[in-house]
């Protein structure tokens, strides 16, 4: 199993190269996986898998209902998240099936309703139905005064963004995929049949190469050659409140989208708490992560609205993602035969819940394309350690704390994460180079005191470990 | 929950001052199960990170470190039993604890419960600082452990936020870390601690203290990079550093109060009591940073010998506020 980070990257080819190891480029990566007779690399700018989008967006499992029909984004969101679902059960990803709620809150939004609900009969998703008032309030007896009515989506669900990812990185090192971490893809050519990248850690040969870079897709395409698409990253600011505020809400609760964008949404994670989100700004820079005053008081304007009570509750912390967006509505997923590349591009806040049907429709245009898969095998299934809390957590497991006390040692008190979590999260198969990733790993630091508790100690069991 | 519940006459959530306090005054004259809980490995609370004075009496100063050991021995002696390590994790009945330790999980059922959960500071996002997520970005409770229980090395150049007492005592860790103190930040139009205190700061240690001043951004991907400021003039500024300190502005760390159900009080939403430290629930009580965060140790151990009466009055009998003995469970 090999996971690098620093140091030249090997001398001798691979057969694939994924660019980015995002939620979607480890997918890729993944699919690949299955085919023993294949070298696949997995190279990625940042040192954790997930760096980009895929680390702060909505955590939410599409059913795909709003897609535009017809559209490759439609069929691959339908299919991947039925694969994601399935996935999920046997990998230990958490995933709570809680419904969405469209809410209109004035007469044009009502009557967009009805559209809605067509468009996702369209979308093959034929459980959404409009709900009056009464039951609305019934369903979320906290939502602000004034709903009009609402589209019922019982399909739409939560999901851990990180450990999804983190999933398929882990299945796909297991079975021999390298991941070069801290590798940034500065340029790109072709000799003797091949691509040569050159990366911050040296050069890297690949015979087929896939562009899952994200944010940094059209960039890379370029240094191919191709002009197919322009990503303008969209900046998404969000709010995670804290834990004491999860009982204000069952519903993911979105609102009717207009012209502007799918708009400021309401939703439970499966961390148990609240997030309210995402603001949508078009930006030039590709690293404009922070957040700003204005953003954050435009989603407190927006959440009390939907959710009053909600303004009352502790903040337990912000963050804002850059979405890949391009000036095409759909996908640009495009196999260029001559060059043994395909590009994954415009890839939006649905890649998540799309990622498994895009890798395996990736895996078959490079198969058109002329790569020889060979046999495949079954993947080793995984069994990634539990974030949410819909599911038993160690610290809740007496048969586990009984075989090891260190499970009923907590260290992380606000997200009740134990020594014994810390230590496997440290050992794990792609582990964490920084805080930052051990929290993604485990929730340690992520809870409402920031580290006012544990930080100190955290950081100490991660520097300890030689990290 | 794994087991039988098991009984004791006092329960006690939280051992630091006001916690320890009110088990030494209760095990003392007999009360003969009093049980302290403490979800850190170590009992004492705030003051065993707190490495400077100011702790003690006025004849007989300390440490915050110092100070803890008085306390829990004063405790231990009197025949409480402390566990530290313990969490409790929820209610499990009206007098019972559902508990979580390296032995397991265990209900503990109790005649009275007293709340002494103590008080946290407000970290940077509940402030709604914006900007970036760096490395270097501490509340002083973290900044102590890191400096003085871990010896981990923070940042080079460091600007402290807040003014008041536990502001110059984060200063005084800084220094202590070797760090170099940028500018202490204030929205406030003077320093809030004692004009000796203050002086001392500014003319020993020549620390810039910007009053009037609001700390409204976050620079740097990696490590932090500086803050940015603003005056009430409308100013804006950018300090270099590579450390930021969020000190004070404390809330109460009232997860169980709230997961109980217990009524809280409007203004501190810590748990509501009554004039015995009684909460809305007979038998539960609750006392010190959880009901007064930011407070002093002192004064915490003063109201944790206060909330001993009222839980010894309870316990003995008839004069109790609510009126009637509770039945000791079996």
């Amino acid at each position: 199993m090999t996971v690098t980070a620093n140091g030249p990257l090997p001398s001798r080819s691979y057969d694939v190269a994924v660019v980015g190891a995002g939620v979607v480029g480890c997918a890729i990566a993944r699919e690949l996986a299955r085919h023993p007779n294949l070298r696949v690399a997995l190279v990625e700018a940042q040192d954790d898998v997930g760096q980009g989008t895929s680390k702060a967006n909505t955590a939410i499992l599409h059913t795909g209902f709003d897609a535009v029909p017809g559209s490759l984004e439609a069929r691959l969101v339908r299919e991947g998240a039925r694969q994601l679902t399935a996935y999920a059960g046997e990998s230990g990803i958490p995933v709570e099936p809680v419904g969405a709620l469209l809410v209109a809150w004035d007469e044009e939004q009502l009557a967009a309703l009805p559209h809605l609900a067509e468009k996702a009969v369209r979308n093959e998703y034929a459980d959404a139905r409009i709900v009056e008032p009464p039951e609305l309030y019934a369903r979320e007896p906290h939502l602000g005064p004034g709903a009009l009515g609402a589209l019922h989506v019982p399909g739409e669900s939560i999901v851990c963004p990180w450990t999804t990812t983190l999933a398929y990185a882990t299945q796909a090192v297991r079975h021999g995929v390298d991941l070069h971490l801290n590798s940034r893809v500065e340029q790109a050519s072709r000799q003797d049949g091949g691509h040569v990248l050159t990366t911050t850690r040296g050069t890297l040969r690949a015979r087929y190469l896939v562009n899952a870079a994200g944010l940094h897709a059209d960039t890379l395409d370029r240094l191919l050659g191709h002009h197919d698409f322009t990503v303008t990253p969209r900046r998404g600011q969000l709010i995670v409140f804290d834990k004491l505020a999860r009982d204000l809400l069952r519903h993911i609760l979105l609102p009717v989208p207009t012209a502007l964008g799918k708009g400021v949404l309401v939703t439970p994670t499966v961390y148990g708490n609240l997030l309210l989100g995402p603001t949508a700004e078009d930006l030039d820079d590709k690293r404009a992560t922070g957040s700003t005053a204005e953003g954050l008081a435009l989603l407190r304007e927006k959440g009390a609205r939907v959710l009053p009570a909600l303004l009352d509750e502790e903040i337990t912390t912000v963050y804002a993602g850059l979405r890949a967006a391009t000036e095409y509505d759909d996908y640009r997923i495009t196999a260029h035969p001559g060059q043994a590349y395909v590009t994954v591009g415009g890839i939006r806040s649905t890649g998540l819940t799309a990622s498994l049907a895009i890798a395996a429709h990736v895996t078959a245009l490079l198969a058109d394309t002329g790569l020889d898969l060979g046999p495949a095998v079954d993947l080793e299934p995984v069994r990634m350690p539990n974030l949410g809390e819909a599911f038993p957590r160690p610290y809740q497991r007496a048969e586990l704390i009984a075989a090891d006390p260190e499970y009923g040692t907590i260290v992380c008190h606000c997200e009740r994460v134990t020594r014994g979590e810390i230590r496997d999260a440290l050992a794990s198969t792609v582990p964490p180079l920084g805080l930052d990733g051990l929290r993604r790993r485990t929730r340690a630091r992520a809870g409402r005191c920031q580290g006012f508790y544990c930080g100190a100690a955290v950081r100490e069991l991660f520097e300890g470990a030689g990290a | 929950m794994t087991g039988p519940p098991r009984d004791v006459d006092v329960l006690i959530v939280g051992a630091g001052p006001a916690g320890l306090a009110a088990a030494a005054r209760l095990a003392a004259p007999g009360v003969a199960r009093v049980e302290v809980l403490d979800r850190e490995q170590q009992a004492g609370g705030v003051p065993r990170h707190c490495h400077h004075g100011g702790f003690g009496t006025w004849t007989h100063p300390l440490t915050g470190p110092a100070y803890a050991r008085l306390l829990l021995g004063a405790a231990v002696r009197a025949g409480a039993v402390v566990r530290t390590g313990v969490t409790a994790l929820d209610w499990a009945g009206p007098l019972a604890l559902n508990t979580l330790g390296p032995h397991g999980l265990e209900t503990i059922r109790a005649a009275a419960v007293v709340l002494a959960t103590g008080a946290r500071e407000r970290p940077r996002a509940a402030r709604l600082v914006s900007g970036t997520r760096p490395d270097g970005v501490y509340t002083t409770g973290e900044l102590q452990q890191a400096v003085h229980l871990y010896r981990q090395r923070i940042g080079t150049r460091v600007v402290v936020v807040g003014a008041e007492d536990v502001s110059y005592a984060a200063a005084d860790t800084v220094r202590a870390a070797g760090a170099e103190l940028v500018a202490m930040v204030t929205e406030l139009d003077r320093s809030q601690t004692t004009t000796a205190r203050a002086q001392y700061a500014r003319l020993r240690h020549r620390v810039p203290l910007l009053t009037d001043t609001t700390v409204t951004e976050l620079l740097g991907h990696g490590r932090l990079s500086g803050v940015r400021v603003r005056h009430r003039d409308g100013r804006t500024v950018q300090l270099a550093c590579d450390t930021v300190v969020f000190t004070g502005d404390f809330v109460p760390d009232h997860e169980l109060a709230r997961r109980g159900g217990l009524d809280l009080a409007p203004d501190t939403r810590g748990p509501a009591v009554d004039g015995t430290l009684h909460t809305s629930r007979p038998g539960v009580f609750a006392a010190g940073g959880v009901l007064h965060p930011g407070e002093r140790a002192a004064t915490a151990t003063r109201e944790g010998s206060q909330v001993a009466t009222a839980v010894r009055e309870l316990l003995e009998g008839p004069r109790s506020f609510h009126g009637k003995r509770p039945d000791l469970p079996q």
